[in-house]
């Protein structure tokens, strides 16, 4: 199960939170704070549980467009933003589920492992008898709910997004040195114009899109990368 | 008109171009050692090969194959590894139903012929996608074995 929710802080509250300072709560009060406690935690812990299933980041079928960002004058401030519009995208399952955080991807809205097992490989098409285009066709199957695209492979090892914060998908993503020698223009190429990328807006019958379009994710992008392309912590 | 080269005979097909390959080889061609076990490639019993890879021929199209050269499992054994995995195949008793058989024997020799020594991982990735109910499992694997050209470590009909 991946957790695309890293950064987030779990506070357990427990029955010590509710005393008063200085008070000494009868044993019936204690019990019944200290279940209530446990009933908390247990269901900030499910709600949590729940989350990792799925993409933290809400599930809008819309991005806004490059020019709503621009009441926001100060730079740094707008390049945040509109990479937080693009983290709608990127923390997409359709994205997600092919840049795992391993050798398997994994599948659907609830990104869980892929069935059958199906493995990287050396180049990100798979292995001898079980490449990805055993199964994957060049077109979706929407008889056969079996998504495809001629250029169907997973992302390299070193652009596994699950797992990481946004800031850390971001820092990878932006830099030269860790993303496969992207720069600007290349990134931009990749989130705009990629054919596989593209996938992600025309799922077959039953998968979630990702939200807006290619086109709008892509101008987002280049927004972002133009105004310094800043990174949420 | 649309063409399929099959067996290495080229059939003229008028068939919708969207139509599985699985359908044009058994109900068009009469080749029906490949079999429909789900129709949404996750049973792996309808497995062929297009130039030498191993497809699911219940969702490949006519369009997608056309061009390509299909094996299926009743020409499989005219290849060297094909008829080595065959062989083997029958030495091990591997079989006991058989419905899952075609698509593991096609896989298999996809297998061999890309690693002609597989480990146990490699055989556990090249057939996760062969599923039997039968559960020959263990045959499978020592029958890839033995067609590699390892000794025969299981006797015949017997899992370890």
């Amino acid at each position: 199960m991946s957790n695309t929710q890293s950064d987030s802080s779990l506070q357990p509250v427990g029955g010590d939170r509710l005393r008063v300072a200085g008070e000494k709560p009868s044993a019936i009060l204690v019990c019944a704070r200290r279940t209530l406690g446990i009933c908390t935690t247990l269901s900030i812990l499910a709600a949590s549980l729940a989350s990792t299933q799925s993409p933290h980041v809400a599930r809008d079928s819309v991005l806004k467009p490059v020019s709503s960002f621009a009441a926001i004058k100060d730079e740094h401030a707008r390049s945040l933003a509109l990479f937080l519009e693009a983290s709608k995208v990127i923390t997409s399952p359709r994205c997600m589920n092919c840049h795992p955080n391993g050798e398997r991807p994994t599948q659907g809205d609830a990104m869980v492992p892929h069935q059958p097992l199906v493995v990287r490989g050396p180049a990100g098409f798979g292995v001898a008898a079980m490449r990805c285009s055993t199964c994957h066709q060049t077109t979706n199957s929407d008889d056969a709910r079996v998504p495809g695209n001629p250029a169907w492979r997973l992302a390299p090892a070193f652009l596994a997004w699950q797992g990481k914060s946004l800031g850390d998908i971001c820092r990878l993503i932006s830099d030269p040195t860790r993303n496969g020698g992207r720069n600007a223009a290349a990134l931009v190429h990749h989130m705009a114009e990629d054919s596989l990328v593209g996938w992600g807006w025309h799922p077959d019958r039953g998968r979630r899109p990702v939200p807006g379009s290619q086109k709008e994710f892509g101008a987002i992008i280049e927004a972002w990368l133009a105004s310094g392309a800043a990174c949420p912590r | 008109m649309l063409e399929l080269t099959v067996n290495g005979t080229v059939h003229q097909l008028d068939v919708p171009p969207d139509m599985p390959v699985l359908w044009v080889l058994r109900d068009i061609l009469g080749l029906t050692g490949t079999k429909f076990g789900c129709g949404r490639a996750l049973c792996g019993s309808c497995t062929v090969h297009a130039d030498g890879q191993p497809v699911r021929s219940c969702v490949a199209t006519v369009s997608a194959l056309t061009g390509k050269h299909i094996t299926t499992i009743e020409a499989i054994g005219a290849t060297p590894i094909g008829a080595k995995v065959q062989k083997a195949w029958l030495d091990l008793e591997v079989v006991q139903c058989g419905y899952c058989q075609s698509g593991q024997i096609m896989s298999a020799a996809a297998l061999l012929a890309d690693n002609p020594k597989p480990t146990d991982v490699d055989i556990d990735e090249a057939m996760a996608g062969n599923i039997c109910r039968c559960a020959t499992y263990q045959r499978i694997r020592a029958a890839i074995k033995l067609a590699a050209g390892a000794p025969a470590l299981v006797a015949k009909g017997n899992a370890s």
